[in-house]
């Protein structure tokens, strides 16, 4: 059963000139799939995360996530979609160094505020625990180690249950040991509780793990 | 569960606030420093206004009967040839007397209003006061003491003597206190009359009264009426003014003309008569305002840099709120509600000082010289100005927050993302 499903989507970028970045996608990802997504660098497929994430709305063609179509929708309606539906590992990790480790893997359930804080910070710890950082909880975020940090995002990313994983280069910034750490994670989200993983990857040995290879040339999917 | 949600904008709200402790302080500061100006200013100011107004209102008539003999006069052309257009320039004032015509009568009517509190009739001239050798300008004011002092209770004004006294004494005189310090005599001395027509009369001084007014308390003396008829050579049926006072002193407009069309006479309220002091109350209020609010928006920039700094630095943070689903709605909140925590805190503050401020001042000797008795600064501490400073002081952070909180929920998350 698909999960994401994206029909005849093109995107132009006008600055400095005028030129098309994404050409005819077409793309279909089943439930529970662990997808990978490689091509040489500049060949669009940071551009294409974005639009399938939903935070970049221009472009042209369908959009549909979980059975909704999600073009054309407003940016308040794609926020509360996003909250729920798709979760993000970027390949900086991007946490807000402000607030502690706890903080910022239970900050996307308190803003869904479906359930009762304690069960959240329940949660959030027991998503810390399975990825081995629960030690850290309570420490600033900005005082972990990369790979540590990358493993937060990933706990943070997972806290809504949301259907789909999107990352960009999770693993770019890491070394072997916590790219193995990752993968086998992942692995185990889309084999166990049937989520959807779509990661962008440069690493060979990584893509040639996952269920399937999408290969990008050029803003076209060629495989 | 939106209490939930409200919560955690809140927090992130705070976190932000806390992460940068110096720069809160200082935007806070800036509300604080307005608002603590206004409420000192302000409490200083209409103070002093209050004051002046206590003392001029009470020792001013609500309204004030005389003949106005600078009312324009039909000239005799005018009378003789009322139909065609006849100039006349510069018209010579005609020697008349000031006299109040039926002043008892009038009074006697006036005093069944019931809105009236009080009547006295009172005649007045330009004298020289002669003490030894100093010559002074003075003021000599005849009535009925005991209905003057129901109307501006010179009892509870004197400082030697009693009014009584003076019923007592036909010859006796009650003289300001300024006046009496300036002429260097005491009660029991006697100074020489002279009125300008040059009747001159000896008369005893009985009491020292202040008003606290120096213009009041450096020329006036009262003495009876019949002492200052017999000085201005006039028969006992002479009376120059008719003073009353009400028993809300608003009504003084409106009766005041009622009164000038009854008895045609001049009839003037106390506002007419004190619209200079009146006009300065308006400009020191303005001037409180305009000062308070200058600072308040002084302040308002303050907010509005520091909060655009912060925006700025937490660009980042912004995109990866809005990436894990926080609306555009709640990126403002996040900012509005950090402006109004630095703007609740600051009034606060600015309350608490502006409080403190105020009592020093109103501790301060200050010495009002012969203008005005007064020995501490009188500072009002109406509640209303602290309301009206707390409103203030929000209104102009939420409107200094609202730009840049604005500008923060219209950030494009994969702008800031792409260009990591
Ligand atoms: N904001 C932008 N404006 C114009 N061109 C852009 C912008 N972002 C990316 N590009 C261009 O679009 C192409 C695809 O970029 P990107 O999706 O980041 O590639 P990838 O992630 O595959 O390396 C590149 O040629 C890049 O220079
Ligand atoms: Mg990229």
């Amino acid at each position: 059963m698909e999960v994401l499903v994206t029909r005849q989507i093109n995107k132009y970028f006008y600055e400095p000139e005028k030129f098309q970045v994404l050409k005819e996608i077409n793309l279909t990802v089943n439930r529970g799939e662990f997808l990978s997504l490689v091509g040489k660098s500049g060949c669009g497929k940071s551009t294409l995360m974005y639009v399938l994430s939903t935070m970049d709305t221009d472009y042209e063609g369908q959009l549909e996530i979980a059975g909704q179509k999600l073009t054309g929708k407003k940016q308040d309606e794609l926020s509360a979609f996003r909250n729920e539906h798709i979760g993000f590992v970027f390949q900086f990790h991007y946490l807000l160094p402000e607030f502690t480790v706890l903080q910022n893997v239970m900050m996307p359930a308190l803003k869904q505020s479906k359930y009762a804080r304690e069960d959240i910070r329940d949660k959030a710890m027991h998503r810390l625990k399975t990825l081995g950082v629960e030690e850290h909880a309570h420490k600033p975020s900005n005082k972990l180690s990369g790979g540590q940090q990358q493993r937060v995002a990933i706990a943070r990313a997972l806290i809504n249950d949301p259907d789909i994983i999107m990352c960009d280069e999770p693993t770019g910034n890491l070394d072997t040991y916590n790219t193995h750490l990752v993968f086998d994670i992942f692995r185990q989200l889309t084999s166990e509780s049937n989520q959807t993983i779509i990661t962008v990857t440069h690493d060979d040995e990584f893509a040639s793990k996952t269920d399937r290879i999408v290969q990008m040339s050029d803003g076209r999917v060629v495989v | 569960m939106a209490g939930n949600r409200f919560q955690l904008t809140f927090e992130i709200a705070k976190v932000h606030l806390l992460s940068k402790p110096k720069q809160t302080i200082i935007a806070m500061l800036g509300v604080t420093f307005g608002i603590a100006m206004f409420i000192a200013l302000v409490g200083l100011m209409t103070g002093l206004n209050d004051f002046t107004e206590d003392i001029t209102m009470t020792s001013a008539p609500d309204i004030h009967i005389y003949k106005d003999i600078t009312k324009p006069r039909q000239s005799i052309l005018q009378q003789i040839y009322p139909n065609d257009m006849v100039w006349v320039y510069h018209q010579k004032p005609k020697n008349e007397l000031t006299k109040v015509r039926n002043a008892k009568k009038i009074i006697e009517l006036i005093r069944k209003n019931e809105l009236v509190r009080g009547v006295a009739p009172a005649l007045s001239s330009q004298v020289f006061c002669n003490y030894g050798p100093v010559q002074l300008n003075g003021y000599i004011l005849g009535v009925d003491i005991m209905e003057e002092d129901k109307l501006f209770g010179i009892k509870s004004k004197m400082k030697e003597g009693r009014i009584e006294e003076l019923l007592a004494n036909r010859e006796g005189i009650i003289m300001g206190k300024g006046l009496a310090q300036k002429l260097d005599t005491k009660k029991g001395d006697r100074v020489v009359i002279t009125t300008p027509e040059g009747y001159t009369m000896t008369l005893k001084i009985v009491g020292i009264f202040q008003m606290g007014i120096g213009v009041i308390d450096n020329v006036r003396c009262y003495a009876n009426i019949g002492t200052v008829q017999t000085i201005l050579q006039q028969d006992p049926s002479y009376i120059t003014d008719i003073n009353i006072k009400l028993t809300d002193r608003h009504l003084a407009k409106k009766i005041a003309a009622e009164l000038e069309a009854k008895f045609d006479t001049k009839a003037e309220d106390w506002e007419t008569a004190n619209a200079t002091f009146l006009t300065g109350v308006i400009i020191r209020n303005i001037i409180t305002y305009a000062v308070s609010v200058t600072l308040l928006i002084v302040a308002g920039f303050g907010i509005y840099n520091i909060l655009n700094m912060t925006i700025y630095n937490k660009m980042k943070d912004i995109a990866i709120l809005k990436a894990m689903g926080f609306a555009g709605g709640d990126v403002k909140s996040i900012f509005m509600i950090q402006s109004l925590i630095i703007g609740v805190i600051g009034a606060m503050a600015g309350l608490l000082i502006g409080y403190g401020l105020s009592v020093l001042i109103s501790k301060t000797p200050f010495n009002g010289g012969d203008i005005i008795s007064l020995d501490h600064f009188p500072v009002n501490f109406d509640l209303k100005f602290y309301m009206i400073g707390v409103v203030f002081g929000v209104i102009t952070t939420a409107v200094a927050g609202y730009m840049p909180s604005r500008k923060a929920s219209k950030i494009d998350p994969i702008e800031i993302l792409r260009g990591q």
